[in-house]
């Protein structure tokens, strides 16, 4: 469903991914694990077309056969994508209502927006009052990763990348995000960027790819992350 | 805590006029739905330019005491010998002499709709003003030009002794309490727009809250300029007496020429002990008109006025609500709001005077500014000798949409107390790429994004507003936004 090939990526000149050729499949659960600074949020924000990360012109997204590099973000959305940011930006006067009615455009009655976010809210413990408050003032880094989980749900898009959703998060709150991705799953494709394995006990990934100085190095299924987890990324050639 | 500040700020993005001219110039009539005119038919037009003779006869033909024509005509003096503002906008391009002063469009005023000439209904009637009226007024008046052509109050609030009309039925029928508090407030010789204002002016509103009365519906007054190259003067004055209480609203719009037109208005307000008052302004004068303003309050004892003051239009518009704090525990606020688009400069920002103990005042302002427009807030906030105790509170935000745009602040603050609380915030953000990149991964057209955070951005102010206004704001406010990226 998604296809990158030669994916090259630069920030400011500087090259950060420097060639990824890889293809997800449609219902799996990607772990991409990876050393600090090897890229992989880098690829994340190329996939959802952050306009600061530049693709190399010979670098191809593709998304269920369309090719993504010359689209807005807002046409990747509207394409099935989401992006839950690995740290979510508070926006004064705006509310999540706001925010999902406006991305929604009509395509969900904003009672049912209503209605799902709170019901969500509730499976994964945000509080009623930060609901109506505007998007994440106040709010800790767990309760700003849980709201990202909650408008990932609302939306109902069909490939979720979480970067780091794990981190900055307690342990009752990466269980009620683990137990909520897993419920919430069905035939939606997950890529989990993350650090650690804490998460993916839970999330039981197909696959676990490994990202070290913008390449990609290897690819596994779940016994990899174990490997990473005993032995750090030195093993891994 | 002691301070003694005068600080001078100033954030300039990247001004680029080169972009400015390659800018097509006639698409600013695309999103402001009242830049339409009607047909000019005045029933008396004074003559082009300004002089004593004509003051005169503005107050021959309005029928005034005597007291007033020598008040007009020695505030005619003292506009000749003033000096125009050397800060502020560019005001040099005001020429006095093309402006026409006095323009009568309907022979007398009426209390009905209906029997306005075709022409003037229609025009309220796009605005929207006689169905605001059946749904959340108390009382409605509406300046064509020169002159207030409709008024209307509610029945039941006249039998309480309230008092809603225009400045020249007040002159008329309560000669007393105008000669009282009629350019005491704000003299002629204050600065020469006043001046101005006091030698030529004509309609306003007059509001006159009787003790203890509580008026909870709004009274709106909507003032329009049709006509090219014309200055519109109004004059208003509000008296709410002890412990009452009134929400005053006021509406601006006009057409769009390419000759300018001038609104030099004064309002005086006087909030006696423990009343409130709180005064709406949403100023959407199409971007021909310099919109140049003098407005202040007098607060007694326990006394709450509330300044909200929205500026979307006008060329340039300087107004700066001030409100004086002369009673003990007296509360004063000014929040306000100015969009400054391509080829606009919103100079605002608030004045407040503590003269006593126990006072307090909060400033909240939020500017954005976009496409080359320039906004600045400039405030003063004085605390007097023996103002202890007393609270300032000020913040001003500027959000500033691209490299071409621009925001000041002039936050000027003289304190000569030094038992007092001071709280001074000031930011200014540039519309982030991170911010609309976030919304846009949600699905939001960067459209809809920028509205978003520009509406949000203001939100700590438009909550204030009666919800039809900010409603109606926050469509202005898409609008210009829409038109930075169509």
């Amino acid at each position: 469903m998604l296809n990158l090939k030669n994916l090259k990526v630069s920030i400011e000149e500087k090259e950060i991914l420097k060639g990824i050729d890889f293809e997800f499949e449609k219902g799996k659960t990607y772990a991409v694990m990876g050393p600090n600074g090897s890229g992989k949020s880098t690829l994340a924000y190329s996939i959802m077309g952050h306009p600061a990360y530049k693709v190399h012109e010979d670098s191809k997204i593709e998304y269920n056969g369309a090719g993504l590099t010359e689209m807005e973000p807002d046409e990747r959305a509207r394409e099935g994508i989401f992006l839950s940011f690995q740290t979510p930006l508070s926006l004064s006067g705006v509310k999540v209502f706001q925010l999902l009615q406006l991305a929604l455009n009509g395509k969900k009655d904003p009672l049912k927006i209503r209605e799902e976010a709170k019901k969500y809210a509730k499976e994964l413990g945000i509080s009623e009052e930060l609901l109506n408050r505007p998007l994440n003032e106040g709010a800790s880094g767990g309760e700003r990763k849980k709201m990202e989980v909650l408008q990932a749900a609302v939306l109902e898009k069909d490939l979720l990348i979480f970067d780091e959703v794990d981190t900055g998060v307690d342990v009752d709150s990466l269980k009620s995000i683990s137990k909520f991705l897993t419920k919430y799953k069905k035939d939606k494709t997950y890529i989990v960027i993350t650090h650690y394995n804490r998460i993916l006990h839970h999330l039981k990934p197909d696959y676990v790819l490994v990202m070290v100085s913008g390449r990609l190095v290897k690819v596994g299924g779940p016994e990899l992350a174990k490997t990473i987890e005993d032995e750090g990324y030195k093993t891994i050639k | 805590m002691a301070h003694f500040a005068n600080v001078h700020t100033s954030q300039q993005a990247h001004n680029s006029q080169l972009t400015k001219m390659t800018k097509q110039q006639d698409d600013i009539q695309f999103d402001y739905k009242y830049g339409f005119s009607m047909p000019d038919k005045p029933v008396f037009k004074a003559k082009k330019g300004l002089d004593a003779d004509i003051v005169k006869q503005i107050s021959a033909i309005k029928g005034e005491p005597k007291w007033m024509t020598a008040f007009r005509l020695k505030s005619y003096e003292v506009f000749l010998e003033k000096k125009m503002p050397s800060w502020g906008g560019d005001l040099s391009k005001i020429r006095f002499e093309d402006i026409y002063y006095y323009l009568r469009s309907t022979e007398k005023q009426v209390n009905s709709w209906d029997d306005l000439p075709a022409e003037i209904k229609e025009t309220y009637d796009r605005i929207g003003v006689p169905e605001a009226e059946k749904s959340f007024l108390a009382g409605v008046s509406a300046q064509y030009e020169s002159e207030v052509v409709y008024e209307s109050v509610n029945k039941a609030l006249s039998k309480q002794g309230v008092i809603f009309c225009d400045m020249d039925t007040a002159l008329r029928d309560h000669p007393e309490i105008v000669k009282q508090y009629f350019g005491t407030l704000i003299p002629p010789h204050d600065n020469k727009f006043a001046a101005l204002n006091s030698a030529v002016w004509s309609g306003g509103s007059f509001v006159y809250v009787p003790k203890g009365v509580k008026v909870t519906l709004p009274l709106q007054a909507y003032f329009r300029i049709n006509s090219e190259r014309f200055g519109q003067f109004e004059r208003t004055l509000i008296i709410a007496e002890e412990g009452s209480d009134v929400h005053y609203i006021e509406g601006c719009t006009a057409p769009i020429y390419t000759s300018d037109s001038l609104h030099a208005a004064v309002v005086e307000i006087f909030v006696k002990k423990n009343a409130h008052v709180r005064y709406t302004t949403v100023q959407n004068w199409s971007k021909n008109v310099y919109n140049l303003v003098t407005k202040r309050t007098h607060c007694a004892e326990g006394a709450f006025m509330e300044w909200v003051d929205c500026n979307i239009g006008s060329q340039l518009t300087m107004k700066y609500p001030s409100v004086y704090l002369h009673g003990e525990r007296a509360r004063g606020e000014v929040l306000s709001i100015a969009f400054a688009g391509r080829d606009q400069v919103q100079d605002a920002g608030a004045k407040m005077l503590h003269f006593a103990p126990n006072t307090s005042s909060r400033i909240v302002s939020k500017s954005i500014s976009k496409e080359g427009g320039r906004t600045s807030y400039r405030g003063l906030v004085q605390v007097s000798p023996g103002a202890k105790n007393s609270s300032v509170f000020v913040s001003c935000d500027a959000l500033i949409l691209d490299e071409d745009s621009r925001s000041d602040t002039y936050p000027y603050m003289k304190i000569k107390e030094d038992d007092i609380e001071i709280q001074h915030e000031a930011t200014v953000e540039k519309l982030g790429d991170e911010k609309l990149f976030y919304l846009m991964s949600r699905g939001l057209s960067k459209a809809d994004a920028e509205s978003a955070l520009v509406l949000g951005f203001m939100e700590p102010v438009t909550k204030e507003i009666p919800l039809e206004y900010s409603i109606e704001l926050n469509r202005l406010i898409r609008l210009e936004m829409e038109g930075s990226v169509g």
